[in-house]
């Protein structure tokens, strides 16, 4: 084989390293303009978060930050923004709450029990997503008055819900499938009724995953902004808060604002990454 | 104590049938082994047993308690697992306290009942270890030492040795049939080693498409075969088959030999196994392929009429392949199989 290989002349393998390269190159390029797009504006928002109002207002620019946390104190003490910020703590810990009470047990039974219609179920549950909610929010909106659950927290959580569900519902699958059942089974052999096995045997060892499918509903309520707007008034949660001021507020709000709201998502995310990765039962199997 | 009687117990997975109307008793204090090749529906069985499936058709009772009704704790048994399924979440302690704890044992009771399990099983040093932190050995032993601390009334194992390499599984097993003797619990034991299945058990069950074919001690398995599936199935090498044709005289007429055979039928397949076969002047005329020398023996595969034929001769017989050789099988093993049942004849 070795002989083989010095044998073929040096022009000849020329074009394939070459093109090898430009591959690499395009690879590369590609990478580069993603991560771009994503952290370019994140980085400009926390250059304005951290710079004193004079500077976001400023020119020309430096590109760094002049450690000043003048905008955040201008933001948090701003009208409203107290009230707005409390809203979308409770609406999004009602969200996590509800998706995982609701979708954990779906997750369980998906991984755990046969039964007709299951990759179906599957995939409705995922189309739902797919389902614009525009097209919903003013049949909703309607509803919400007639059974004056308008403008409340446990309304827009109701929603929100609805919105975290499918991933709830398919990340405990997951988390789930990625336990043999023979712990269960051996709990049960051992004395256990099904409900003791599942507390003292599946739910130790899923609790991690559960949590993050937890965080990540969290994440969604507390990102969502047109249900947020749409359904409430007086009780704005953040996201609808800042949307409605955007046109009057000054410019170190909306950056201070906007880095409240990007922070904690972004650290949720990160510290559950693993497990959003094996909603589909690739990582977790 | 208890004995296990499973009485026509079919199962069905949609339009698979997986058992069929299955018979079975289990002595009490008796080891059985359901041996059997993957899909015979041998785990249905023992599941069905442990109450993890529950059975289409038929009665499961232990002792003298109609059980197939019964969620798995309340039938006095205890399984270890494939994959030993040791909780990982528990140390070796907790994982045999565990069932102890679910029956609300003292805590004195539980300490002195995993001790002395854990003794048994040579995993005293383990005691304060999690599952991640143990080989696959340790981890078997953690799981019988979890079975055995419940006092069950009966010990379900589901291919237990499987997962360990060859001669941990020989240790293993020889230890396994001690312990369990000595523990004089009645224990069925799910395997498709034969090898295991002959040295541990009192009783093996062969199975066969959702069928027992032979029920009955190791010996009388192998020397008799309840069925043409049994003699094929068991034995490394298996049992020979040739076909025999109704000779004058009440004989049997097979590969140009002559024997004495059953009185009954007109077609039969005469069966030997390859270790019963002696090298004379007369017997089947057996074309020679391949030669694999074993130390002691030597393992012949031959052709006999045109049909595979092996032997296990003696090593100092030299023979080479394309050699015809005369074999003859030792008259009071010859076994005769009715070729369109499968049943002996």
């Amino acid at each position: 084989m070795s002989a083989a290989e010095a044998e073929i002349p040096a022009d000849l393998t020329r074009p394939v390293a070459e093109s090898r390269s430009i591959g690499r190159w395009l690879y590369g390029a590609a990478v580069a303009l993603l991560l771009a797009w994503v952290l370019v504006p994140l980085y400009l928002l926390l250059v304005n978060t951290l710079s004193s109002p004079d500077a976001v207002q400023g020119f020309p620019k430096t590109g760094f930050p002049t450690l000043d946390f003048g905008s955040v104190n201008f933001f948090l003490t701003y009208e409203g923004v107290g009230q707005a910020l409390l809203n979308s703590v409770l609406t999004a810990v009602a969200t996590m709450v509800l998706a995982i009470v609701l979708g954990a047990p779906a997750g369980y039974a998906l991984s755990r029990f046969e039964f007709k219609g299951k990759s179906a179920f599957r995939m409705l549950v995922l189309m739902t997503r797919a389902f614009p909610l525009p097209l919903l929010a003013l049949p909703l909106a309607v509803m919400f008055i007639q059974v004056h659950l308008d403008d409340t927290v446990i309304g827009l959580a109701l929603v929100h819900t609805t919105l975290a569900l499918p991933f709830s519902v398919l990340v405990t699958f997951s988390i789930f499938s990625g336990i043999p059942v023979e712990f269960e089974e051996a709990a049960w052999t051992l004395g256990c009724t099904r409900w003791q096995g599942f507390r003292k045997v599946l739910l130790p060892l899923v609790l991690p995953g559960i949590a993050a499918s937890a965080v990540f509903a969290f994440t969604i309520s507390w990102n969502e902004v047109f249900a947020a707007s749409v359904l409430t008034i007086q009780n704005r949660t953040l996201t609808a808060f800042l949307l409605q001021t955007l046109d009057y507020s000054p410019l170190p709000l909306k950056f201070a604002g906007g880095a409240m709201l990007v922070l904690p998502a972004l650290i949720f995310i990160f510290a559950v990454r693993k497990y959003m990765l094996s909603m589909w039962g690739i990582a977790n199997r | 104590m208890a004995e296990i009687r499973i009485k026509s117990v079919g199962k069905r997975f949609g339009s698979f049938t997986a058992l069929h109307s299955i018979d079975l008793d289990i002595a009490d204090q008796s080891f059985v082994v359901l041996l059997g090749a993957s899909g015979c529906g041998k785990t249905t069985l023992l599941r069905i047993i442990a109450g993890l499936e529950t059975p289409s058709t038929g009665e499961v009772w232990i002792g003298d308690r109609r059980v197939d009704h019964l969620p798995p704790r309340e039938r006095g048994i205890a399984m270890v697992f494939q994959n030993y399924a040791v909780f990982p979440h528990l140390t070796v302690f907790e994982n045999i306290a565990f069932g102890l704890r679910m029956k609300k044992l003292p805590q004195a009771d539980i300490d002195r009942r995993v001790k002395r399990t854990a003794e048994l099983m040579h995993i005293e040093q383990l005691l304060k270890r999690y599952s991640g932190q143990l080989s696959g050995g340790q981890r078997q032993r953690v799981a019988v030492a979890r079975a055995l601390a419940m006092e069950p009334d009966v010990i379900l194992m589901d291919e237990p040795l499987s997962n360990l390499d060859a001669l941990l599984r020989l240790e293993m097993r020889a230890e396994l049939k001690g312990v369990l003797a000595a523990s004089r619990t009645t224990t069925v034991y799910v395997t498709h080693d034969q090898v295991e299945a002959m040295s541990l058990a009192d009783r093996i069950a062969v199975m066969n498409a959702g069928r027992i074919e032979q029920a009955a001690d190791p010996v009388e398995v192998y020397r008799n075969p309840a069925t043409r599936f049994v003699g094929g199935f068991i034995g490394s090498p298996p049992m020979n088959f040739v076909p025999a044709t109704r000779a004058g005289n009440g004989g049997w007429q097979a590969a140009g030999l002559t024997f004495a055979g059953p009185a009954a039928g007109d077609r039969l397949d005469l069966a030997v196994r390859p270790e019963d076969l002696t090298h004379a002047a007369e017997g089947f005329a057996a074309t020679v392929r391949v030669i694999e020398p074993l130390g002691a023996h030597t393992l012949v595969t031959a052709e006999v009429e045109g049909r595979p034929f092996r032997a296990v001769i003696d090593s100092d017989h030299r023979v080479a392949p394309g050699d015809v050789l005369h074999l003859m099988p030792r008259a009071d093993r010859i076994r005769w199989f009715d070729p369109e049942t499968g049943k002996a004849a």
